[in-house]
């Protein structure tokens, strides 16, 4: 079978449909990760999904809500522990570690296929249901019109925390939203790329864009363009008659952007400060 | 204009059971120029989060342009205590301006015309035009310095107040940027609170000067409040105000003669039990 026939079946579709939703909103969310300084409560949240898929396989055989209500318990954990980005750190390092025995002792208890605790680590894109794409379809929604709704002031409290704070800004219930928002984004991304790759969608592209611009709304839009790129792209070739799973073709595609950016990044940074050499140099004289 | 824009009576701060400030009753005018000075933790910082809005007084009242401290007044312009941005932070000069006027606001920051021209045009005031497209880490002190001006300025507020503008900056900087704020307080008959424990650079600017120490205050032009006599009883303990090189310098006045203003060390803790 090809491309094209492969394409006109189900799980090709869900999983297009699938990817597309999950880098737009990984795209999104990745540049306020890095602002903030929260790679590490990505990959802390990303693998206490793990924890919570586990119980939901051992409690009612359903991996992915079991993670979404565990991703928000730890969000709502974190935020409340700490706040400050050093607090947060080791907050998220008791919290995980606390988790994952937790979630290696749930995963005991299980007896059903060993595929499905795989699954949670390492992804698998090709087993989209009907029910957790409209699943999905949903929460993007969800995550979509937050972010659209709190960019601006999020933005503030996050690159200006003292004035955002002095102009009513509410900082804290902000950060706290977005841990939450970004608990649910990393679940929903830990299905394709499984949560031990959570990052190559929620950091690395954002990680590169921020290599190319500047200008935040800029910034956002390459971030997400290179999460659909690696996304859409990794399932398609994937699907062109390869056996090697999606997951290891997404992380490569996500961290190949990265390199040309890192390579594109030192001349055009050297571009930006000998602009801003010129334009001193023109205040001056 | 009628009247303060700035009027405190009686005012009593404080965290829980720690008295900050203590019965401070001050005016201040339109135009007028104060600078607040003190040593570290004696109410500096906390006198502009009661002005500001984010902290109320225990007793007293407050009032400045004209009524009750709120945030996100346009009246009152904030230029925070100086951090250096990180060099890879997302976000231009232009940018950081704009969220001045317009961050506490929902949604996506699409360019907007109306926005566009008062940034614009608050840039160049500033004379940061040159640099207001380069991403903000990428920017010295003074100029990262000069955007917050650009900044607070924008919403032409009533009231300016700044914390430390002159921190980290070397002394040709620290001229530039007070002489910055003075023109715009002068064009927008602005009134400035000016904490800082620089008092020489701006020494020549300012109409006032509150001195706190303790929670106590003495108010007055420079001369009146600057001098041995009345520096050593707000102290409590002997103070010499001595004048070396046209610079003026606050020693206690034991053995150790140890410049009460001039240090600055770990800013970031001091009066900030909030954090």
């Amino acid at each position: 079978m090809g491309l094209s026939d492969y394409l006109q079946l189900p799980f090709a579709q869900h999983a297009l449909i699938a990817g597309t939703l999950i880098a737009i909103i990984c795209g999104v969310i990745g540049p306020f990760v890095i602002a903030r300084q929260m790679a590490f409560a990505v990959h802390g949240a990303a693998e206490l999904s793990f924890t919570g898929a586990a119980a939901g396989l051992v409690i009612a055989d359903n991996p992915v809500a079991g993670a979404l209500i565990g991703s928000v318990v730890v969000a709502g954990l974190i935020g409340v522990l700490g706040e400050r980005p050093r607090e947060r750190d080791s907050a998220i390092g008791v919290v995980l570690a606390a988790g994952l025995g937790l979630g290696v002792f749930l995963l005991s208890r299980y007896h059903g296929f060993a595929t499905a605790a795989t699954n949670i680590l390492f992804g698998n894109i090709f087993g989209v249901s009907n029910g957790s794409l409209l699943l999905l379809v949903g929460l993007a929604a969800v995550v979509l019109v937050s972010m659209a709704t709190i960019y601006r002031p999020l933005l503030f409290a996050s690159v200006d925390p003292d004035l955002a704070r002095a102009r009513g800004v509410p900082t804290r219930l902000l950060g706290i939203v977005f841990l939450v928002l970004l608990a649910v984004t990393v679940t929903e991304a830990a299905q394709i790329v499984g949560t031990l790759l959570v990052l190559s969608l929620a950091i690395t592209p954002a990680a590169a864009s921020q290599r190319l611009a500047a200008a935040p709304l800029v910034v956002t839009g390459i971030s997400v363009s290179i999460a659909l790129v690696a996304t859409d792209g990794g399932i398609l070739i994937s699907l062109s008659g390869t056996s090697v799973p999606p997951t290891v073709f997404v992380t490569a595609l996500s961290f190949g952007f990265y390199l040309m950016a890192r390579l594109a990044g030192p001349p055009l940074a050297r571009r930006r400060r000998d602009r801003l050499a010129i334009a001193r140099g023109q205040a001056r004289g | 204009m009628s009247g303060p824009v700035i009027r405190l009576r009686d005012l009593d701060v404080g965290y829980g059971s720690r008295r900050v400030i203590s019965s401070l009753t001050l005016d201040v005018e339109p135009g007028e120029m104060i600078a607040v000075l003190g040593p570290n933790g004696s109410g500096k910082t906390t006198l502009l989060r009661v002005l500001l809005g984010l902290l109320a007084p225990l007793s007293g009242s407050v009032e400045i342009a004209g009524s009750a401290p709120k945030t996100a007044s346009r009246h009152v312009g904030y230029i925070p205590q100086h951090r250096d941005f990180d060099r890879d932070l997302p976000i231009r000069g232009r940018e950081l301006v704009e969220l001045g006027l317009t961050g506490h606001r929902l949604g996506i920051p699409w360019p907007r015309r109306s926005v566009t021209d008062s940034v614009n045009a608050a840039i160049a005031a500033v004379g940061a035009e040159g640099y207001a497209d380069a991403p903000v880490g990428l920017l010295s002190g003074g100029e990262q310095q000069r955007l917050r001006i650009a900044q607070a300025l924008l919403g032409e507020p009533e009231v300016l107040l700044c914390d430390e503008p002159l921190l980290a900056l070397d002394p040709r900087r620290q001229r530039e940027v007070t002489a910055l704020i003075d023109q715009h307080r002068r064009e927008q008959n602005a009134a400035v609170l000016f904490v800082t424990h620089e008092i020489n650079p701006i020494l020549p600017f300012v109409d006032k000067v509150l001195y706190l120490v303790d929670g106590r205050a003495a108010i007055g032009t420079p001369d009146e409040v600057l001098t041995t006599e009345r520096l050593t009883e707000l102290y409590g303990a002997p103070v010499e105000v001595v004048e070396v090189g046209g610079r003026i310098l606050v020693v206690s006045g034991d053995e150790s003669a140890s410049d009460l203003l001039g240090h600055h060390h770990d800013h970031h803790n001091e009066e900030r039990p909030w954090d």
